[in-house]
């Protein structure tokens, strides 16, 4: 009996082990700027390239950085949500228009809705670097003291924001009240 | 028409190496060979079994135009590395340095090796210790 229950042990150990690695998805990556400062950015506005938008204009406020481009598809598909949380919340959201075409952004903007305070234009995907993005959408919530409390990898949804974000906005603002 | 195959096959892939990292971006040989063995290091984390010397992906151009900028700057090999790593994670890297986070993958092989030569050991000598004459049985549970 003893001589099966040794590999017996083990497969029950791996069971788990598979079930849980196998079920992860390998292209989210954790972000390493996860609970430190959020990077510094600051680049010239979509809309208005002669102003610049950028992490000075959000200092002392809990924000959403969203990354978007119109050539991303997961972006299209998380697009009403973010005009729903624009209006319905009261986080402010900045946009980074990663490795775009300005003609192309505005037109989007205008046929579906604009949900950013602004969005700054990183056409050469500089300040994308920095931030450490790898494939849009993906969006960062920063605290008021301009930690990164929550990095989000696929487009948003109901379904994401109640169960990824809202925990974390409720126990950030619960430490500082 | 198998010779056919393999020069349509060549004349496809040459195409497509020439489109990656196009030309030569250090007339230096030892920059340029530095820049050849940072991006041959280094993942593209869109196409992630791809380094970034072999994708033609936004991320990968992006850096590769980055490290280019770093050496020009006169930056290290390791400041490079640590540019990356402080962005993207140890993931960025295929050969992740030896950290806390890390230790894990540069030890397991070794204590798998250690972990599986004991077994194999105490399997063989179990078996040198039965008696021989039980041939028959031993064939056939081999098969």
């Amino acid at each position: 009996m003893s001589r099966y229950l040794i590999p017996l042990l083990l497969v029950a150990i791996m069971i788990p082990v598979f079930i849980i690695g196998l079920n992860r998805d390998p292209s989210e990556l954790p972000s390493p700027f996860l609970n430190k400062p959020a990077p510094e950015f600051e680049l010239p506005r979509l809309k208005d390239p002669s102003r610049t938008v950028g992490s000075a204009d959000y200092a002392g406020q809990m924000v959403l950085v969203n990354v978007w481009a119109t050539w991303c598809v997961g972006c299209r598909q998380e697009h009403a949500y973010l005009l729903k949380l624009a209006s319905e919340t009261d986080i402010p959201i900045y946009g980074l228009n990663w490795r775009d075409q300005r003609s192309k952004a505005l037109a989007w903007l205008s046929e579906l809705g604009d949900p950013y305070i602004a969005s700054g234009f990183d056409a050469d995907g500089r300040v994308g670097i920095d931030w450490g993005v790898y494939g849009a959408p993906e969006t960062f919530l920063i605290s008021a003291d301009g930690i990164v409390l929550y990095k989000h990898l696929s487009p948003l949804s109901e379904m994401v924001w109640q169960r990824n974000f809202e925990p974390r906005i409720l126990a950030a603002k619960g430490s500082i009240e | 028409m198998k010779r056919g195959w393999l020069a349509l096959f060549v004349v496809v892939s040459a195409g497509s190496a020439y489109a990656i990292d196009a030309g030569i971006a250090f007339d230096d040989p030892q920059m340029q060979a530095r820049y050849e063995k940072i991006t041959s290091e280094v993942r593209c984390l869109v196409c992630q079994n791809q380094t970034i010397k072999d994708s033609n992906a936004f991320l990968a151009v992006d850096l590769r135009r980055e490290i280019r900028r770093m050496l020009t700057e006169g930056k290290t090999d390791a400041e490079i590395y640590d540019f990356l790593v402080v962005r993207y994670g140890d993931f960025v890297l295929y050969r992740p340095r030896m950290s806390g986070k890390t230790l894990v993958l540069w030890i397991a092989p070794f204590l798998l090796i250690v972990v599986g030569g004991l077994v194999a050991f105490k399997v063989v000598r179990g078996r040198m210790a039965m008696s021989i004459d039980d041939d028959s049985d031993s064939n056939q549970a081999t098969g």
